[in-house]
């Protein structure tokens, strides 16, 4: 039973539970006029208290196109948060108003407080550097329907390991499907936060982390990448040094197998290199495609509308 | 040699690591209280090497949860007309809330303050909290 549940961490839902919704999304994937007044007459509220462009919008379409209604904040300045009002006075205050909210905060666990004071569903649509299930969802939903699998999978994710949040949901996720391995490729200092690999070595998962994409590219099923920002590093020397093991191109992708695919949460800034986008291979902008029907399905199972 | 008396009703706080023994000192807040205290640090011991003892005249009852959390190796004596009466080892509580502050400085908790500080222990062994906002580690004795 989904209704009224909150989606604060990617395994705030069992395996069975996301299979619900995957099916559902597949559902209106397959004819989306037949839910265009599911929601008719809900209200999603947008709480977005830093930049977000697709995430948001994918939200909103999302919620438009179930026939509900969105209202909501696109940065903290422009809101009661620029008075200082806490999380959870102003949860408590939209939750007067709307039926579902869907939150993005720069501070990691804002969304699990405004879930403790809200009587409606909560979304963490990403909370600093620490999840992003919705992402999560979205990028299981694409490895589903690429593999035709979740479980026995070698999980390659590239870049910055450390502060990305999509990867550290995905790992938290992916980790519950037997089989399961990862290669975690970054820079030493971009390394995934010590709970994270605490969390795989509690469970028994193989992984390893390693610094070059090109010597591990040949062993993975699918290739998770994220940006690699320069002010990530600690000096210049390092980036110069290390910035093209995390560039994707036509001439890495030949020595991956020929059914891996090639995912990112997006927007891109260089680290995968135009001439990839046109192998069939590449799953980037499909995984975009998925995050609205995904999160169509979510919405509309959390307002209990099917 | 150092010597120091023994106490007669009070507590001997035994087996604190080498160097901890000042972080427990302020934590019980014995720099505020007019009872005889001792802080010894760096005695020899068989078992350690070195280790740091605490002795309070005068009291029967400390926060055991939090000397827990600070070394859970350490032994404290209940001492009664010179004689230990009762040992009692520290047990790692499954949940603490506001005896741990969380280090993430991207945490929640940094910002608002009304949040109550609350950990869980994920490895009992190891000594590890997580906090339950950010997940960020907290290992007992290093951190």
């Amino acid at each position: 039973m989904l209704q009224g549940r909150h989606l604060l961490d990617p395994t705030d839902f069992s395996p069975e539970e996301l299979d619900e919704i995957f099916d559902f999304a597949d559902q209106i994937i397959q004819s989306p006029a037949q839910f265009n007044h599911l929601c008719d007459s809900s209200l999603l509220a947008t709480l977005f208290y830093e930049p977000s462009t697709r995430t948001r919008f994918s939200f909103e379409a999302a919620m438009l196109r179930l026939g509900g209604k969105v209202v909501g904040f696109s940065e903290a300045s422009s809101s009661s948060v620029a008075k200082g009002e806490s999380v959870a006075d102003t949860v408590r205050t939209v939750a007067c108003y709307a039926d579902i909210i869907v939150m993005r905060h720069p501070k990691e666990g804002a969304p699990r407080i405004a879930s403790q004071y809200s009587p409606v569903p909560v979304i963490n649509a990403g909370d600093g550097g620490h999840l992003h299930p919705t992402q999560t969802l979205t990028d299981l939903m694409t490895i589903r329907a690429a593999k035709s699998r979740l479980g026995g999978l070698t999980i390659g994710c590239c870049g910055d390991l450390k502060f990305g949040r999509t990867v550290h949901s995905l790992i938290k996720a992916m980790s519950r499907y037997p089989g399961t391995q990862f290669v975690l490729i970054s820079p030493t200092e971009l390394r995934v936060p010590g709970y994270v690999t605490a969390d795989l070595e509690a469970r028994g998962i193989t992984f390893r982390e390693v610094e070059r994409l090109d010597e591990v590219l040949p062993d993975l099923d699918v290739l998770y990448m994220t940006r690699v920002q320069k002010e990530r590093f600690f000096n210049e020397d390092d980036y110069v040094r290390l910035k093209d093991f995390y560039i994707l191109n036509a001439d890495k992708m030949r020595l991956a197998r020929p059914d891996m695919i090639v995912m990112h949460p997006l927007p891109r800034v260089g680290e995968i290199a135009y001439d990839v986008d046109d192998d069939p291979r590449a799953y980037y902008f499909r995984q975009a495609r998925y995050g609205m029907f995904v999160r169509m399905a979510l919405i509309a199972k959390l307002l209990g509308a099917c | 040699m150092l010597t120091i008396t023994s106490i007669r009703n009070g507590i001997v706080i035994d087996h604190i690591h080498a160097g901890l023994g000042i972080r427990i000192f302020y934590q019980l807040g014995l720099d505020k209280v007019d009872t005889s205290v001792a802080l010894i640090m760096n005695a020899t011991s068989t078992r350690m090497g070195r280790k740091d003892i605490i002795k309070i005249e005068g009291t029967s009852g400390i926060d055991v949860t939090m000397l827990a959390l600070i070394d859970p190796n350490v032994t404290i004596n209940v001492i009664e007309d010179e004689h230990v009466v009762r040992k009692v080892k520290p047990e790692l509580p499954e949940r603490v809330e506001n005896l741990i502050v969380c280090k993430n400085p991207r945490c929640i908790t940094s910002l608002e303050k009304y949040v109550p500080q609350v950990f869980t222990l994920v490895d009992r062994e190891h000594g590890q909290y997580r906090c339950a906002y950010c997940d960020e580690l907290y290992t007992v004795g290093k951190d």
